[in-house]
């Protein structure tokens, strides 16, 4: 491997409303083809900082980079309107709650974003969804409303509605979170391919025993700041800081329960 | 004087023809204030002070004022700057504008109440405010609306009566003109009430077919 540039590169991220600082100074560089896991709290920042990295939770502070393109640039806002739907499609999102759209099966779900944006045909779009959805074990399941699919088939889509776009990177936001525990497992089955497929992916999870299977990283988030950082077996295993320990003992007590 | 049914069938072409004018009326209003008040929401939403302070101003005439004024301002007033509509299609625009006003204002409820996880989603996969909201947030919206712009629609219809007295011969005005031939108020105002109901009947079956066919997609 060549000593490349970062693939996803955080720079100095802050966000505050008003003179709360949700994020403090965070800055972090994802190579292609890494896996990064980012834990921590509830309202330690690491949704936030996700969001960062496709806009939609703008910061107030600091940029964003994919690849050599600035995410977050300064522009008057009709150009900037432009940028940053073209830089959206190369980052695919996926979230605790699904949003799949209810008023579209399966297919239209998966097919609107390419036929809309990049022009496909009604054919072209097809085999599209088709070969997403067969990736992700739910092509029988194509015709389906997403009211008719269970969480975890509904995550599912949701993974091949982003994949569809052929996305540079894909960021999860909790995406198993709102499963049923005995759903969570399909989920994890799917991203566990794309990342044996090389896809950057950048996990926001709570799933201390899937982010240390699959990821290259840990981040280890507490009120809006980095606290800890390293490979999942030192990270989970060996953790230097006091509040990394406290929190991996909380969650293993309360997973226990 | 009693009842005398049977001079009737002699003007059931009349009255046949009116009831096809107050379909025609009530459809065209119809498709004008589904689609005017998606326009209206929009802009109440979305577009900037500058834009929304006018339709706030639009608003409160059509919702504040009598219908038959409003029917009166456009088709004898507008005459006056130059707009001068023939009185079928001012009797279009009147009601269509007017219910518009009312069907925007549960459009924009619906919209506020779609889940932001919809917008953010679409904004996601790269599509612009603009497209989401025309794929994504809109449909949902009006979906959720369709009952109640259905009573809309109905009310409509029976509103539809008003533009009679800008000369639309229309169901009750052709009523009218069978009464002046025959001085038999009471069997033909029957009559009319018995085609608004059939009509009512029609549109209350489209309406449900429309209803059944948006609920399978939810």
């Amino acid at each position: 491997m060549d000593t490349e540039k970062p693939f996803v590169d955080i720079r100095h991220a802050q966000k505050s409303y008003g003179s709360l600082e949700v994020l403090k100074d965070i800055s972090l560089k994802v190579n292609r083809g890494e896996i990064v896991a980012i834990i921590g709290p509830s309202g330690s920042g690491k949704s936030t900082l996700l969001r960062a990295i496709n806009d939609l939770d703008p910061l107030t502070g600091g940029e964003v980079w994919l690849e050599d393109v600035q995410v977050n640039k300064t522009l008057p806002h009709r150009q900037y309107e432009k940028h940053i739907n073209h830089v959206r499609q190369n980052i695919g999102m996926v979230f605790q709650h699904f949003n799949l759209f209810p008023h579209l099966n399966v297919r239209e779900n998966i097919t609107l974003a390419p036929r809309m944006l990049k022009g496909l045909t009604v054919d072209e779009a097809n085999t599209l969804a088709e070969e997403q959805l067969d990736k992700v074990g739910m092509l029988e399941r194509i015709d389906y409303y997403p009211s008719q699919l269970s969480g975890g088939q509904k995550q599912r889509v949701a993974i091949a509605r982003a994949l569809a776009m052929k996305p540079k990177v894909m960021l999860f936001d909790e995406a198993t979170s709102a499963l049923d525990p005995e759903l969570v497992e399909e989920v994890n089955l799917v991203m566990k391919k794309l990342a044996e497929e090389h896809m950057t992916m950048i996990i926001v999870t709570h799933e201390m025993g899937f982010a240390e299977s699959v990821c290259d990283r840990v981040l280890f988030m507490d009120q809006g700041v980095v606290v800890e950082e390293g490979p999942p077996s030192v990270i989970f295993r060996n953790p230097e800081n006091e509040r990394t320990k406290n929190f991996l003992r909380k969650h293993l007590a309360s997973n226990k329960e | 004087m009693g009842l005398d049914f049977s001079v009737v069938p002699d003007y059931l072409d009349v009255i046949f023809l009116g009831a096809l004018w107050t379909i025609a009326i009530t459809v065209g209003a119809a498709v004008l204030s589904f689609f005017g008040g998606i326009f209206f929401a929009v802009i109440a939403l979305y577009a900037p002070t500058l834009v929304r302070l006018p339709l706030r101003a639009f608003e409160w005439l059509f919702m504040g004022t009598p219908l038959l004024l409003q029917l009166f301002l456009i088709y004898f007033g507008l005459v006056q700057i130059g707009i001068d509509l023939p009185a079928f299609v001012a009797g279009v625009v009147g009601l269509g504008l007017h219910f518009a006003v009312y069907n925007s204002e549960l459009i924009q409820t619906a919209i506020v109440a779609v889940d932001k996880g919809q917008m953010e989603a679409a904004r996601t996969v790269g599509l612009s405010r603009g497209q989401a909201l025309r794929k994504v947030v809109i449909p949902q919206a009006v979906r959720d609306v369709i009952p109640p712009i259905g009573n809309n629609m109905i009310a409509l219809l029976k509103d539809s009566a008003l533009v009679s007295v800008i000369g639309v011969t229309e169901l009750t005005l052709s009523a009218q003109l069978a009464i002046g031939r025959t001085y038999r108020p009471f069997e033909f105002y029957v009559v009319a009430a018995l085609f608004y109901y059939i009509i009512n009947l029609g549109m209350e079956a489209v309406l449900r077919r429309i209803e059944r066919r948006v609920q399978a997609a939810r």
